[in-house]
This record gives structure tokens, sequence and C-alpha cells, in this order.
């Protein structure tokens, strides 16, 4: 079962296309990789399925769980359960890390987190961030660590992961990727990551691979033998050579 | 003056509106408290643990008591400045004099409140307070006038003296209300190795106010810090700034403001900082959000060097609310409006003030309750 579908999506900056007619859809409890070359539109797309408002849908539509969710806001689509983690977070000043944890949690700045939760946090190595401002002097790899802990406290069914990977260490890319594996194992939960490296696929399960490239997807079942063959021929060929093989076997066709 | 409370003997809706502004009424958790209301001081008590530690009385009962303090009166502000110093300089109802004994270490909030709760009234007031060689203290003053008060006006003068090696901490929250004009004269005077903060919250509308408290570092290293948060609201005009006069060597000056404007307030956020010594240091930060096309808002820092090593500087920015931070909690899921109303309160950040946790709690709780008002 697809869990979102995206039909004929045009998404425009200021008015400019940046991502024209795509249509794609991911399944239901899976992990896909999105591969793509900078400027291709990844982020872009994460934007325009967040619902941010920066990101104007010119046309097309998208659909979660079976329901049209073009025209809602990005808190609505939210609460139906599409959270992503960012590249690149803002700063909150004065916005601490542990309230809004707790405003996640349903919880007050006043109530304690549970053992457990704090265990997780610790796990993260997030507890003496809890009362800092969010993002503010934290390092690229805090920043990663802080997204994918909010994500889990988020309980998302869909997890738009923007590059979790990018500037951070061997061990925490370990702990960030394991601990998101174990969240998407118990909780059935499917994931979208933008990646450019494999590292993150020793621990993130993933099923499907695809790439994303001059404003269509070519996707593929085998994320891991898809990345040797980017690293070996480039996206362009790749993409070229696996059309020649499979007769143009994208995702769209495929179903 | 008493020893019994007479705070209990207020009206309730009174003392609940104290309390609002940061005034406890049990006192057990205070140094001392002063009560002033409208033109009679009501109660200027020290808690027993203090006493030995702190002078706490009427400015009017502590010149007849010691008339050698008259030499402090009208040196730090020039009683012709304008016409609301020279009204107060004709005649005004009292005020508060605080001395805080050499060395004492006053681990409790000193506090105090100013309170109108008479319509056309024009409260004048003369505060003095004298925080003595090596002494510690923090003091949490509040203003306010009675929300049923039609029209009515405070001019206070206040006159602050931090002696060679002192610390003290001035926190002054004012709750007007639409009606009020205010006009506070401020001038203090920091000695060697001492360092005065001065906290501002403004967190209600106000009519006018106008204030522009000049700090003097006469002393060698010594320091002053000015911080405010101001919510313009409700049409208010806030004329806020402080200077900050940098004699002695070494001397250094902060100035931190946070400010908001929407609904048709009109806000100015002056700053100078005048760097006479070789070796002192300043630095200003000025930040503004403007919220509707109704207001207005202006920073005007100013930066004064007259000799070869001094160092100042300034940050200033004025806008409107990061978009990118609102749909970042929005991702979140926060409303458009529950995350505005969340970046606002973290952009009022007690933590600039640098209080002790038990105040900065209480301060913060009246910046909650004033922006979820709103």
């Amino acid at each position: 079962m697809d869990i979102l579908e995206v039909k004929d999506l045009t998404v425009t900056i200021q008015g400019k296309p940046i991502l024209k007619n795509l249509n794609f859809s991911l399944k239901e409890g899976a992990s896909h990789i999105l591969f793509g070359p900078n400027g291709s539109g990844k982020s872009t797309l994460i934007g325009a399925l967040l619902g941010l408002p920066s990101y104007e849908i010119a046309s097309g539509k998208i659909f979660f769980m079976g329901q049209d969710i073009t025209s809602k806001s990005a808190d609505e689509r939210a609460k139906l359960g599409i959270v992503a983690s960012f590249q690149n977070p803002p700063e909150i000043a004065g916005v601490k890390l542990g309230d809004l944890l707790k405003l996640f949690l349903g919880k007050t700045p006043e109530e304690d987190f549970s053992p457990e939760e704090q265990k997780l946090i610790e796990a993260f190595r997030l507890t003496s961030f809890l009362d800092r401002d969010i993002n503010v002097g934290f390092s690229g790899g805090e920043r990663k660590r802080s997204e994918i802990l909010q994500l889990i406290f988020l309980k998302g069914k869909l997890l738009l992961l923007d590059e979790p990977d990018s500037g951070v260490d061997v061990e925490s890319l370990k702990l960030i990727a394991s601990q998101l594996q174990r969240y998407i194992e118990q909780t059935g939960s499917t994931a979208l990551l933008i990646t450019h490296k494999g590292d993150i696929m020793d621990y993130i399960k993933a099923k499907y691979g695809c790439i994303l490239l001059n404003g269509a997807f070519h996707c593929f079942t085998d994320p891991v033998s898809m990345y040797r063959d980017i690293k070996n021929y480039g996206y362009e060929e790749c993409v070229a050579c696996r059309r020649r093989k499979t007769g143009g076997w994208n995702f769209e066709q495929r179903k | 003056m008493s020893k019994e409370s007479e705070l209990t003997k207020l009206p309730h809706e009174i003392l609940k509106e104290a309390q609002q502004a940061g005034i406890e009424a049990d006192e057990k958790a205070r140094a001392a408290t002063f009560f002033h209301l409208n033109q009679q001081t009501v109660q200027a008590k020290i808690n027993e643990y203090f006493e030995g530690k702190i002078e706490l009385l009427d400015t009017k009962t502590a010149l007849k008591r010691y008339p050698e303090l008259e030499q402090y009166m009208w040196k730090l502000v020039d009683r012709d400045k304008d016409e609301y110093t020279r009204k107060v300089a004709a005649g005004y109802s009292g005020g508060y004099f605080i001395r805080i004994l050499p060395k004492a270490e006053i681990t409790f909030p000193l506090q105090s409140c100013l309170m109108i709760t008479e319509r056309n009234l024009e409260q004048r007031v003369h505060n003095l307070i004298i925080a003595e060689e090596n002494s510690n203290a923090h003091i949490i003053t509040s203003c306010l006038q009675h929300s049923n008060v039609e029209r009515a006006a405070h001019l206070g003068i206040s006159e602050i003296y931090v002696k060679k090696g002192a610390s003290l901490n001035f926190t002054m929250i004012h709750q007007w209300s639409e009606n009020t004009f205010v006009r506070p004269r401020t001038g203090v005077e920091i000695g060697d190795h001492a360092a005065f903060v001065s906290n501002y919250v403004c967190m209600r509308p106000v009519r006018d106010m106008q204030m522009y408290p000049v700090a003097y570092c006469n002393g060698a290293e010594a320091r002053v810090s000015f911080n405010s948060i101001l919510y313009g609201q409700r049409n208010s005009q806030l004329d806020i700034g402080s200077k900050a006069v940098l004699n002695g060597k070494g001397s250094k000056a902060e100035m931190i403001s946070r400010a908001i404007a929407r609904e048709g307030a009109k806000m100015i956020l002056r700053g100078l900082i005048e760097g006479n010594s070789p070796d002192c240091k300043g630095h200003l930060e000025c930040r503004g959000l403007i919220m509707d096309d109704e207001s207005f808002m202006q920073s005007i820092p100013e930066l004064i060097a007259r000799k070869k090593g001094v160092e100042i500087t300034h940050e200033a920015a004025v806008g409107k609310i990061s978009e990118k931070e609102v749909a970042y909690l929005m991702t979140r899921r926060l409303s458009r409006d529950q995350a505005t109303s969340l970046i606002i309160r973290g952009f009022m950040d007690v933590s600039i003030l640098g209080l002790p946790p038990a105040l900065s709690r209480e301060i913060k709780r009246i910046i909650e309750i004033s922006t979820e008002a709103t």
C-alpha cells in the first residue's frame, strides 16, 4: 500500500519552477533512499511535502494515507504524521530544546521526562542541551541529533529525513541511524531519506532507492547497488544505464 | 514604621494586582518591603532576618532622621532638567530610601511597590538607594496603576549610589495602564570595582512613557548593564533608552534590549555609551520585532569615544518575526499562532537579565501572563 502519492506535482519558489509534473509514491512501512545531485530539488520536494509556505504548489496533488493534503498547512500535515528532520534547522533564541520536547509529549515545562524519555535523551547525548536555546551554538552533529530525537518524540508516521548524515562524525552517524532504524521497526513507520553517502545504509534497512534527476524520479529496488553505480558512473549514467537494462523501469511504471 | 505587615490591610484587588507585578504578599522570600500607595507610604518593613543589614525608610522620614543624606539628593539628576524634575523638586509625597550596609550580603531581594489607585493623580516620588562598600543586593521594584483608574501620571526621581566593591541588581517592572503618563528620571553613580545591573521590564500598555536613565561609571573597573524587555501594544508610546558614561579606567557598559511593537505601538529605543577613559569597553545590542503596519519602531544607538583605547560596539536589528522559525515550529505540530507566541516569549528571554533563579521564574511568569492575554 502507498502511504504517500504525488501526482503531477509542480513546485515553484518565488514563481520559479523547481520541480515539474513530478509523480511518485512511497510504500507504507518501507524506507526509501533518495539520491540526486546538488540542486536537483530534493530539499524542495521535502519542503513541498511538509507544506512549508515558501514552497508554492503550482499544480498537482499530494495524497497522504488516501487523503488529499495539497492545501493543508504544515501543522495540519504534522498532526497527520508527516514530520521531518531539517538539513539546516533555524536557531530560535529563548526557546529551550527541553521545553519543545515536552511540548511534543503534551507536557508542561514544569513536568519531568519519564525515565524512558530521559534514557532516550541520554542515548542521544543531549541531556546537557535541554536547557539550551534550540540550535543556538549547536555543532553540526548536535543539530542532527536534536532533529532526530525530536522526530522520535513527535511519533511521526512518515519521516522525511534531509541529509541526517551530513557533517556528522562516525559515532554520531551510528547513533542517529541505529536509533532511527529502531524507531522505524518498532512503529512500522515510513521513511524518505536524502543522502549523498552510503554509510547510513549500514544501519537503515532501506528497501528502495530512487534518484531525483532532471525533475523526475527514477526508482529502483536496491539502494545499495544503486549507490555503488552512482559512485562508479555518476547520476546521469546510472539512470540511463538502468533505463536501458530495464526499459525505463521507474517506480511509477512498476506499480 | 510598625512591625505588622500593612500589606494585608490593603484591599484584596490592589494586593492582587501588586502580586501580578512581582510583589510577594507574605514577604517571607523578601529581605524588605516598601509600599507607596498614591501619595503615602503604607509599608517600609525589613524582614527580621536582615535587620542590621538594610535600612529602609520613606525618603522624607530618612531625611529628617539623617540630615546628611541631603548631599545625595539632586546630585545625579539635575532638578532643573525639565518640567517633571522641577515639579518633583517643588513637592513630592515620599519615596523609598534604601541603604545596604557595608559588606551586607542580602540573599533575598528587597521589594518595592509604587501604586496609583486614584484617578487624575500625579504621583511624585523621590527615591534614594545607597549600596555601601562591598555590599551585595537585589532590588525588585514594581510600579503600577490600578486598572480602573482612568488617567494618572507618575513622576519618579531615583538616585542610586553603588559604592566601592558593591554589587547592586535593580529590577524594575512597570505595569501601567493605557492612560498613564510616566516620566522616571534616574541617575546612578558607580564606584571602584562596583557593579550595577538595571533590568527593566514593561509588559502592559502605557499611554506615554519616556525615560533615559544615566549611569556614571566613575570608579576604576566600574561596570554597568542595562537590560530591557519591552512589550509595546495598544497605541503605547515608549521612548526608552539608557546612557552610560565611562569615566573610570577600565570601566565597562553593556546594554541589551528586546522590544516588540504591535497594535499601533510607537517605540523609540535609545542607547548611548560614552567612553571618556582609556581601556573602557562598551557593547550595545538592540533587537526589535514589529508585528503589524500600524506600529513603529526606531533604534538609535550612539557610541562616543574620547580617548585612545576606547572599544565600543553595537548591533541593532529591527524587523518582522522570522518566517523560517515559524515554519519550522509548524512542522512540529504547532499552529501559526502557537509558533508565533512561542518565538515571542523566547525573544523576551529573561536569561538576559542575569537574575537569581527564583526571581527569574517570577519575571518569566509575568511575561507569560502578559503575552497570553493578547
